[in-house]
């Protein structure tokens, strides 16, 4: 019994690490090729890597400098950081009033909400970038806005469910206290949604961090997010394809991501699964 | 309460009601009126009945069917292929082993990485195993559609597998106990106890993966880009060359992005359907 229960177990462990290995090759393999020469990265993109074919940082150098690396970047991080700001805050007041406040306009201003969820982004995209355009919204700050309301419909339900949940009584206390409806919010609501605000956070961050589409279409030329910037090298945008340069990219625009979730693993995998359940 | 905080809407709505109106509510009327008119530049839309989804549908170079059919078999595909495989890593990542929590960390990974650059991961690393073949993905749709399948699951097991976990946990230790007393053997614990209770979860990541796939777009414009000769072609990818890569044809395009709203709406309507009637159940 022992000996087949231990048998079974190293069974188990080998089928995993066979699952972990399959899963991480195609990240290591790009990892091992950015260390590579070009000709050696064509000739075998599997091949080991040798003193022969190693050229140290020379493809970082390359790919960072052709493709403006560092402009894209700063883009990719300005656009994520303020628009999870805006979204958070504005979004958790305004489904602080929906729950408190209760008439006919609230409540089909959330079903409006909710709706919007379901929509997918091809069916405004069109209309969308002409509206952004009439608007003048082409640019790092006015691309702001059209995060925080197309994004308004998931994060609102989501506080909303998380809202419905709380006794009101600590607020009327408050209230009581002299509490102008301002400070109630900020000072007694607003720090019992951090679970919640956590989770909204974090399904925003990945979501506009990896934005393909959204910015292609709004941007106005000249201004390139990190996404836009990797399609851009493989289709030859910034001249001929340098298959090393490629790779050192490809790890670049990882790199943050892997230490974004080293960083919160605990909190975004719980995130994403809640954000997943709930929608 | 109520009363004082009602004067409060500039402040509290209304910052997120206007960007709510100018990146949703807007757009959204406009391109459902726009769908039924025929325009190249909005401000000359005229209005022209049915004529653009006749187009959409009928026009041999629209290609939107075919999209069509290639996305359903390509999400019917994804949903065996994913959930299988998630179903199999949980059950072996809740024996109570060690690291089994480093173990579900590194498979979650690739559901972070974004769909563009993930894309030409596989690009690259698909082309050059297919290369030894005197191939790439632009050999056929067969290679394309299979490596478009590969790119899918291996984005998103790691996801469904976290669903299935928390599900597989929450089923009464008990229940399996009782049954060994029983004699049930492995095969009958994992039909008769596991695979019922966990059936909310075999609910949840079926929809899951099934909207996922059906909207997938990143991860096709970067790995075939639906090439060869738009074979490989999925339906937000068709939508996207109609409206930028052809002229004249922006009213079939918005057109067709009204049908690709209407199929997820139904998605998701079925979905709500299904989960209200089980909460109900229960």
């Amino acid at each position: 019994m022992k000996v087949k229960r231990s048998a079974s177990k190293t069974l188990t462990y080998t089928v995993l690490i066979i699952m972990v290995l399959v899963c991480v090759a195609p990240l290591l393999i790009i990892l091992m090729n950015s260390f590579k020469g070009k000709l050696f990265i064509s000739d075998d993109l599997f091949a080991f890597l040798t003193p022969q074919s190693f050229v140290g940082g020379a493809n970082y150098v390359s790919g960072v400098t052709k493709m403006n690396f560092v402009g894209a970047f700063g883009t990719s991080l300005f656009v994520t950081v303020a628009s999870v700001i805006l979204i958070v805050f504005l979004c958790s007041m305004t489904a602080w009033y929906l729950v408190r406040v209760k008439n006919k306009f609230t409540s089909v201003l959330f079903y409006l909400f909710v709706f919007a969820m379901i929509v997918p982004f091809q069916m405004v995209m069109f209309t969308m970038s002409w509206v952004s355009n009439r608007l003048s919204l082409g640019n790092p700050v006015g691309i702001l806005v059209l995060y925080l309301g197309f994004g308004a419909g998931l994060s609102v339900f989501i506080f909303t469910g998380f809202l419905k949940s709380i006794p009101i009584d600590i607020e009327e206390a408050a209230i009581i206290d002299g509490c102008t409806p301002m400070q109630v919010f900020f000072k007694v609501v607003f720090p019992i949604m951090r679970p919640t605000i956590i989770t909204v956070a974090i399904l925003d961050v990945m979501w506009i961090w990896n934005d393909y589409l959204l910015p292609l279409i709004v941007l106005d030329t000249g201004y390139t997010t990190l996404p836009i910037a990797i399609q851009k090298i493989f289709t030859g945008g910034y001249g001929a394809v340098d298959m090393g340069g490629l790779m050192a990219m490809l790890v670049l625009s990882i790199i943050p991501i892997i230490i974004f979730y080293l960083a919160a693993q605990k909190h975004i995998i719980e995130g994403v699964v809640a954000g997943a359940v709930k929608g | 309460m109520q009363k004082s905080l009602t004067k409060y809407f500039p402040a509290f709505v209304l910052p997120t009601l206007a960007a709510f109106s100018i990146a949703f509510l807007v757009p959204f009327v406009m391109g459902i009126v726009l769908s039924f008119s025929d325009f190249t530049i909005v401000t000359d839309a005229r209005f022209n009945g049915f004529d653009n989804y006749v187009r959409a549908f009928t026009d041999p170079s629209s290609n939107f069917v075919y999209a069509l059919g290639f996305t359903a078999l390509f999400t019917v595909v994804s949903i065996i292929t994913v959930n299988i495989l998630a179903f199999l890593l949980a059950m072996l990542l809740t024996r109570g082993l060690k690291g089994t929590n480093l173990f579900r960390g590194v498979f979650f990974v690739p559901n972070l990485i974004g769909g563009i650059v993930l894309g030409y991961v596989w690009n690259t690393i698909l082309n050059a195993i297919l290369s030894n073949f005197d191939l790439t993905l632009m050999y056929s749709a067969n290679l394309g559609f299979w490596g478009l399948i590969i790119v899918n699951s291996w984005q998103m097991i790691g996801y469904m597998m976290i669903i299935y976990i928390a599900g597989i946990q929450n089923i009464p230790g008990d229940l399996k106990e009782a049954a060994a007393i029983d004699g049930a053997n492995k095969r009958q614990t994992l039909f008769r106890i596991t695979l019922p209770l966990v059936m909310p979860s075999i609910t949840i990541c079926t929809f899951l993966t099934l909207t996922n796939s059906f909207k997938l777009f990143d991860q096709n414009l970067a790995l075939t880009g639906g090439g060869p000769s738009n074979m490989t072609e999925m339906l937000a990818l068709n939508i996207y060359h109609t409206f930028y890569g052809r002229n004249g044809w922006s009213g079939p395009g918005q057109a067709k992005a009204v049908v690709f709203f209407a199929l997820v709406g139904v998605i998701a309507l079925i979905q709500l359907r299904i989960t209200r009637s089980k909460e109900v159940e229960n």
